[in-house]
Parts: C-alpha cells; structure tokens; sequence
C-alpha cells in the first residue's frame, strides 16, 4: 500500500477528510520554502503538493504563474527540487505530491524523473496538463517506479471520459471545481455536490477537490462529500503577502491548522 | 500512432477542462467536412468577402536582379484584411456558428491574426477577445487600432516575456474558463488535436491554387516552394498539396541576430523536441524544459514553438527549414518593394530572404514559389524606428 493509500485509509478510520496544501516549490526562496512545508506537515496536513515552477503554466492563474517565475528567476531546477524534497522526507513521513506540467517531465526524462521521484521521497505525481490518451507511457513507468499517478477529472468531463480518467488514477482522483484556472474564490460553485456524487457511484478511489478553494469554510463544505479538499492560490497568495514578515511560517502554521480542523466531520 | 499525431509530434497535452471541447470540435470539424452546405458557403465567402483567388504572380524584375530561378509569387497579401489568416478564420468561424458559439477568442503576435478573427467576428456578429503581447500592442500598434475598430477588445498580456507565447497561453486560459460558450480560434497550425489539421486544411486551398495556376501558366508543377514559418500556417497551407509529389518544399524560420546566439526564433533549426501549447513538437528551450524568450524583428514570427507537422516533415526529410535574419529579412523587404512594387510583410520578407538565398544557385528553367503572406503596411512604422528614421 502506498503511503498515499495509507493516509486515506487511516483519515477514513477517523471520519476525516485529508487536508492537500499545495505550494510552489523554491517559492519564496528554497529555504523558506522547506519552512513551510514543515510548517504545514506539523499543522495537520496530510498530502503536500509542492509545485515544480514551470515557464508556462497554463492551467494556472495569476497567483502561482507570480510564485513559478519568482521561483524559476531564483534558479529553481529539478535538481533543486529533489533535493529539496529529500530533505523534507528525511523529518517528516507526510506524504508528498509533485505537480508538474508534462514538458519538464519529458526533456528531463521520463524514467529519470520518475527514479529521481521515487528515490528522494515522492509518493504521487500530479502532471497538469496529460489527460488519459497521452499519458500511457508515464503511467507505466510512473507504475513501475511505484509512484501513484493522480489524474484530472474536470466539470466538463463526459461520463465517458470520467470513468477513463478515474481508471488511470492510482493515488487519488483530482476533482476541479470549477472552469478555469487556479485561483483563490469566494465560493464554491453549485454543481460541485452533484459530480461529486455522480463520480462516488463510479468508484471507490478517494475524490480530493480543489481549484478555487480558500477557507475553512470551503474546505468544511467539501469535507462531507469529498475525501480531501487542495487549497494552493489561497496558501501561495498568503505567503506572497508576508514576504519578508519575520512571522511568516506562524501565519502558514496557523492558516493550515485552522483549515485542518474544517476537515474534521 | 494515434490518429491526431504526425509521428511522434502533435498529440493533445490540455488540462483535462479542455479535452472535451477537443473532441466536440473535432467532431464538428468532421461532421462540417462531409457536409456540401458548410463547404458551398466556406467557398462564397472565400471568393466573395475574402477576395480569392489570390494571384499567382510572375516576379520578372526580381527574377532578372536574382539570376537564377524564375520566381513567382501567391499573392496572399491580396486577402482582405491583408493576409493569409482570413482564409482560417474564415473557416473556423462558420464552425464557431455550427457550434453555437456566440464568443469567439484568439492570440496574436503581428496583429494579423487577431484581425482576421476580430473580421470575421463583425461579420457574424459575435463577440470577440484578443490576447496579445505587451511588446507586441507597441510594434504593432496599427493593428491593435484596427482590431478596435472591428469591435473586438484586445487585451494586453503583460507575463513572461510579452509576446506571442504569452498571449497563447492567456488564451488557453480564458478558453479553460469560458469553454462552454467560447471558441477559441488558433491563429496557425499549432495547438492540440485538431487545430494542427484543421488550420492547416483551411490555408490549403493557397496550395490548390497554386497548383492550378502553375498548370495554366507553365504546364507544370513547380520546383521550389518557400514560405516563412513561425507557428507555420502560410507554410503549411503553400505546401500541403505538395508533399511528397517532387516539389523542394522550403520552410524560413527567423534567424534573428544569428543562431550563434539566443536572440532568434528557430525552433525548428535551433531546438529540441518537447511539449509547448498542446502539442508536442521542436521548442526553443532549456536542459529542464524551461521555454525560453525568443527574438524575431517580424512579431509574427517571434513565437518558441512550430507546428507539429513541419516537425514531422523536417524528421522525414519531406521539406527542409533554414533560417533567415533580422538583416536578410529587412534587405528583402526593401528588395521586394523596389523590385516588383510590392511591400511585403515582415513574416512575408523572411520567405523572400530565403528565394534571395536559394535562386541564383539555380539554373534559370526552375520554378520557385514565394508566399508573400501579408502586406507589410502594419510594419512600416517599426522599419522606419529599426533603421533610426523620423516619420
Ligand atoms: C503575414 C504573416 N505571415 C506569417 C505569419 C506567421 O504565421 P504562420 O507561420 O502561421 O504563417 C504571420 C503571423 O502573424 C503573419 O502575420
């Protein structure tokens, strides 16, 4: 069972939803960066996705595509980001997503990335922008490296394409709230609690919901009818807004504390 | 290989948000195809709004002062709206209809592209948004007036590095949200599955006529095809009907200050293979997959990636790809303007740097076609500050 599979089971024993805080890895710098991480793992959460800055990410809103280019004008490359995640693995046991956009995964190597994955202490592998019919190849070798590859299911996704999507997850099933791209919302959209329903009678994987999500108050509302709730513009905007505060990790402590207690159903 | 891949290039790498619109457009664009009413009413506006056939000219002064190849040049500068990129929109936007969209969006680099979209979309009276680049709303700001004055908002894209690229991936992002009523239209032959076939089979009819008209006019096919290429639509389009029947088919990146450097835009002379946009083709860009910044005097050509079938064409050896400079594409510009009357576009002069390049090595009984894509009106401004002169 993969350490991803786990958590799951034993937040199901609990009665709780997983809390996925995502952040843009090497932002603001690497070292804080760690902090963070650290911070978020000790404050409840249960799967971290760090985000591997890319130069054009399109499924990605004003928020991250800041932080990805700060991140990227500091030198982060994947070698950074491995280490990085090595040194996070060696304090903690939290599980650990890399997201990623496909490009940077196909020049550095398939293989070679999913090895580097594996060995530094990546559980899951998220990759933005591979739908099912051409992620064949990666989901083999993800296999073989015993990653767990997390898929995309979107609002529009027909019945059709649901139940291809949700084959290919291992890991978990990444439920997009909403059109668009990522960013911090007010509210969650209406139709979210009837795909949500709709895709639990298709299968038993867990459904983590995110795009849009920014409070407890969300992460409350997706608890009951989802298996985790991501929340990442809301987590990278709060660290955009005390860059340079001497108090920044306590905030982000503080901020993940909170939104884990949501979780709680 | 899956039917939308030419070879190991193309493909459909969206977020999974945009993959069912993939596959309703697809669908439609299939199901428009087989239809006779959508291809009767696509060829009336072609000739009754678009103004084709476009001529294909014989360039006799050039011809003399190159001494070599007898030159001819498709007249797609001619198009309304003054280039090639009315013949695509053209044909997607009656798909938009088909489709029930009543919004339309784009990106464009020179201009042109977000012109012919902003046209069409008056004509059918749709709403229309346009991405462009920060850099390239101040080199080309005549088209970002005309474009207002068809009614269409043109928005301005201040990430990354300003330009083409940026505006595409805005682009991409509206669509992501707005999907359901929007249809997005790429402006050349890139993109996922099916934009690269789509475009390049609605700018295939340059290559149609091409043919007839050599036919008429020299009882043969030509011998050498040359367009410009930068996501490689006017290319595509000249040499589609030829490919594998004998013609040389010569596509010109934009070589920038030279490729010894990293101020060019060459993705297919200087790049590597990776994923850019939806497809999967050469890219300008780092060992960790980093899209890099791209240079190119023409804005229209100032773009990191290439449409996944000259990828392909390139790797089998069916067309080759060189290269021409900020400095060859301006001499050819004036060359062209003093030569034959004719002021072509900054894209359009790359092609022409390239027949400079090419024709006087050949003996004088070859053919060669050179796709003049646009007019060159909206880059008269930008010539005149590039070589330091006060209009
Ligand atoms: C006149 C003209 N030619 C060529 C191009 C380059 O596009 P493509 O390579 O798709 O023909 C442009 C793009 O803006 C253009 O305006």
């Amino acid at each position: 069972m993969s350490r991803i599979e786990k958590r799951f089971k034993m937040l199901k024993e609990r009665n709780e939803a997983a809390l996925i805080p995502f952040v843009t890895a090497g932002y603001p710098d690497l070292h804080r960066c760690r902090d963070i991480v650290m911070a978020l793992a000790e404050a409840g959460a249960d799967i971290i996705e760090l985000g591997i800055p890319y130069s054009d990410p399109v499924a990605d809103g004003p928020v991250i595509q800041a932080a990805s280019q700060q991140a990227l004008a500091a030198s982060m490359d994947l070698e950074a980001f491995f280490n990085l995640v090595a040194e996070v693995r060696q304090s903690s046991d939290v599980p650990l997503v890399a997201m990623t956009y496909y490009n940077p995964v196909f020049v550095y190597g398939q293989e070679r990335f999913a090895d580097n994955c594996r060995q530094s202490g990546i559980d899951g592998v998220i990759v933005s922008d591979l739908p099912p019919e051409e992620g064949e190849e990666w989901l083999k070798i993800a296999a073989v490296a015993g990653l767990d590859t997390i898929m995309l299911a979107a609002p529009t996704s027909t019945e059709e394409r649901l139940r291809r999507v949700i084959d290919s997850a291992s890991g978990f099933v990444y439920c997009v709230s909403r059109l668009g791209v990522t960013g911090a919302d007010q509210d969650l959209s209406d139709s979210l609690r009837p795909r949500l329903e709709r895709m639990r009678a298709m299968t038993d994987k867990p459904l983590c919901v995110g795009f849009g999500i920014s409070t407890a108050e969300h992460v409350r509302q997706v608890a009951a009818p989802a298996d985790g709730a991501v929340v990442g513009s809301a987590l990278v905007r709060l660290v955009a807004g005390n860059d340079g505060a001497p108090d920044l990790i306590d905030r982000v402590r503080e901020f993940a504390v909170g939104l884990k207690k949501a979780t709680v159903r | 290989m899956k039917q939308w891949h030419f070879g190991e290039f193309g493909g459909r790498y969206v977020p999974e948000t945009l993959m069912p619109a993939l596959e309703e457009l697809a669908a439609e664009y299939a199901r428009a195809q087989a239809d006779p009413a959508f291809n009767a009413e696509l060829d009336y506006y072609l000739r009754e709004y678009v103004g084709r056939p476009t001529p294909l000219y014989q360039a006799k002064r050039l011809t003399e002062k190159l001494g070599g190849a007898r030159i001819y040049l498709k007249r797609e500068d001619l198009c309304h709206t003054g280039s090639h990129k009315l013949n695509n929109t053209m044909g997607q936007v009656l798909l938009a209809r088909r489709m029930g969209k009543p919004r339309v969006i784009a990106e464009t680099g020179a201009g042109q592209h977000g012109v012919a979209t902003a046209t069409v979309a008056a004509l059918f009276g749709l709403e229309c948004d346009v991405y462009m680049g920060a850099e390239d709303m101040r080199r080309q700001a005549l088209n970002v007036y005309r474009m207002r004055l068809l009614g269409a908002r043109v928005i301005s894209v201040e990430s990354g590095s300003r330009t083409l690229k940026d505006a595409t991936s805005e682009a991409m992002r509206d669509w992501a949200a707005t999907v359901e009523h929007t249809h997005y239209i790429i402006g050349s032959v890139v993109g996922p599955h099916p934009y690269p076939t789509m475009v390049r089979d609605f700018q295939a009819i340059i290559g149609r006529e091409v043919e007839r008209d050599m036919q008429q006019q020299e009882g043969r096919l030509p011998d050498y095809l040359v367009a410009c290429v930068g996501g490689g639509s006017n290319a595509m389009g000249l040499f589609h009907q030829f490919v594998g029947r004998g013609p040389k088919l010569v596509g010109v990146e934009a070589g920038g200050l030279g490729l010894s450097g990293d101020k060019h835009s060459a993705s297919i002379n200087a790049g590597s293979p990776g994923i850019l946009h939806g497809a999967r083709s050469f890219i300008i860009q780092d060992d960790q997959g980093q899209v890099l910044p791209t240079h190119s005097v023409s804005a229209g050509l100032d773009y990191p990636g290439v449409g996944p079938e000259h990828a392909w064409l390139k790797d089998t050896g069916k067309a080759e790809y060189i290269t021409a400079t900020d400095a060859e594409a301006l001499e050819a510009f004036h060359l062209l303007a003093e030569y034959e009357g004719i002021i072509p576009a900054l894209e359009s002069s790359h092609a022409v740097a390239g027949a400079v390049r090419l024709a006087p090595g050949l003996s004088s009984d070859m053919l060669m076609v050179v796709n003049i894509s646009g007019r060159g009106d909206k880059d008269v401004n930008e010539i005149a500050e590039v070589e330091g002169v006060e209009l």
